[in-house]
């Protein structure tokens, strides 16, 4: 299977504490990825590090055949930020437009992608009166436009009516259908079932890299919820039984 | 970089300015409005305000752009659309050259606003041309803009930037010879004075108001202040980094 990014040991502390210990992980072309895993756990790291904006200790991160970052990679990468990156003060079309600029991206791209999040009625509305949920959707517009062929989403559908989200989830597949590869963090469990496959991430460490199939079944239920709660406990008693061993030894 | 991408960006923050009617009103009325008050306080001493009018043509335009560029920069790196931005091909320099070219649109239209008021309505009188005045007014406001836009790489929030406004424009206020003339500071005083920028921008506007003709020194001081705008905007792309903590 043809890969899009390789993580291979990354380590990367921030503020003195290390966020992600070794990871080590691959994501292949043209599938949705999902990345899941609690609150803190290093998901917006992970993927600040895929996009080239986070200072990394070691290890390395290859997207695309290039180190991550690099600048020719810098037009074939889409970014939502968590926090919505538009500009308040600018129309939902005009932010658009704006970023379309910048990828060389013809103007009607722009406009369709407005339109794709639905939010062609709000076009021509200042983002500052938009709703959050709307907010967000202005920004993951002017991340998809251009069709890149890596689109790292950072839980793009925070704050979505669930019509919505199951429309924006259809559109990440056609895009996978396309070609394009996504990577997707969430911390919503029925969001996982919908992911062809899953990274789960728990204290800057994977506990389980696989399909959400093969999830369920290692973790031996078919709850997703359930699953990630049993691997998530079985990494915790992992790490005590691993601490009790070191306290025995002194 | 890319010429297609400054000039985007340049229209960006224009419109963003655009749909700030009251920043615009504000931009363009402050500086012509204080000039007046003051005409109106030297009224039976016109030669002072000919003497000190002159100089405030570049001084407002200075402030005023240096807090709009350095608080318009510090939103662009605290609500994430600089980190954003830094992951699509734009470069450094594209913004910090597309913030200058949509901010010396704007000082253009404030010093034309200012400088016609000085010098059709309230009677200032200069020995040099106003279309000189005029042309060190923008340099100012340039000078102003490109040391608000490295400023806010120290400030985290917006209380922190307004408060660098005196911090670092009113030094350059007391010492740049228009409170106490340079030649009687001390040596120390004289020699910080020497190193800011703002020294040169009032000797200049002083030499416009004095002399018919544009004179070596002026043209000297116009050299300085469009070496620091250079400086400030390398300084202002230093701090701008792609990769953070």
């Amino acid at each position: 299977m043809e890969t899009t990014i390789e993580v291979e040991d990354l380590v990367v502390q921030r503020g003195g504490r290390t966020v992600l210990h070794r990871l080590t992980c691959a994501i292949p072309k043209g599938l949705v990825t999902g990345l899941l895993g609690p609150s803190g756990s290093g998901k917006t790291t992970l993927m600040r590090c895929v996009v080239g904006v986070q200072q990394v200790k070691s290890g390395t991160v290859t997207v695309l055949g290039r180190p991550a970052g690099a600048p020719a990679l810098r037009r074939r990468i889409g970014y939502l930020t968590q926090a919505p990156s538009v500009y308040a003060d600018l129309t939902v079309q005009e932010n658009a437009r704006y970023f379309a600029s910048l990828y060389g991206v013809p103007r009607h791209d722009a406009d369709q992608a407005v339109t794709d999040v639905g939010l062609g009625a709000a076009a021509g509305q200042l983002v500052s009166t938009l709703s959050g949920g709307q907010r967000a959707r202005a920004s993951l517009a002017c991340a998809i436009l251009g069709s890149p062929e890596l689109l790292v989403l950072d839980e793009p559908t925070v704050g979505q009516d669930p019509v919505l989200r199951d429309d924006l989830w259809q559109r990440f597949h056609d895009m996978a259908r396309g070609g394009t590869t996504l990577l997707v963090s969430s911390h919503v469990m029925d969001e996982a079932g919908r992911c062809d496959r899953l990274i789960l991430i728990r204290e800057g460490s994977i506990i389980a890299d696989d399909t959400p199939k093969a999830v369920r079944a290692s973790a031996g239920t078919d709850d997703l919820d359930h699953a990630f709660l049993r691997l998530v406990r079985a990494a915790n008693e992992q790490i005590t039984t691993d601490d009790e061993a070191r306290a025995e030894e002194r | 970089m890319s010429f297609t991408i400054t000039m985007t960006t340049a229209a960006r923050i224009m419109r963003q300015l655009g749909h700030d009617r009251r920043t615009i009103a504000l931009m363009l009325a402050v500086p012509a409005l204080l000039l007046t008050l003051m005409r109106y306080v030297f009224d039976d001493q016109p030669m002072i305000f000919d003497r000190i009018g002159v100089i405030m043509l570049g001084v407002f335009p200075f402030v005023v752009m240096f807090l709009l560029t350095s608080i318009t920069m510090l939103r662009e790196r605290t609500t994430g659309t600089l980190e954003r931005l830094l992951t699509t091909p734009l470069h450094k320099l594209d913004l910090l050259l597309g913030y200058g070219i949509a901010f010396a649109v704007a000082a253009t239209a404030q010093a034309a606003v200012v400088a016609g008021t000085a010098f059709w309505l309230l009677g200032l009188d200069t020995a040099g041309s106003a279309w000189t005045v005029c042309g060190l007014a923008i340099a100012n406001a340039v000078l102003g803009m490109a040391m608000g836009l490295f400023v806010s790489a120290f400030a985290q929030t917006e209380f922190q930037a307004v408060q660098f406004m005196p911090a670092f424009v009113l030094p350059q206020f007391l010492l740049c010879g228009l409170i106490a003339p340079r030649e009687q500071m001390v040596g120390w005083l004289q020699a910080i004075s020497d190193a800011l920028p703002m020294t040169y921008a009032v000797e200049a506007l002083t030499e416009v108001s004095t002399h018919a003709d544009p004179t070596g020194t002026m043209w000297k001081d116009v050299g300085i202040i469009l070496g620091s705008i250079a400086v400030a905007l390398l300084l202002a792309a230093a701090t701008l980094r792609r990769r953070t903590a």
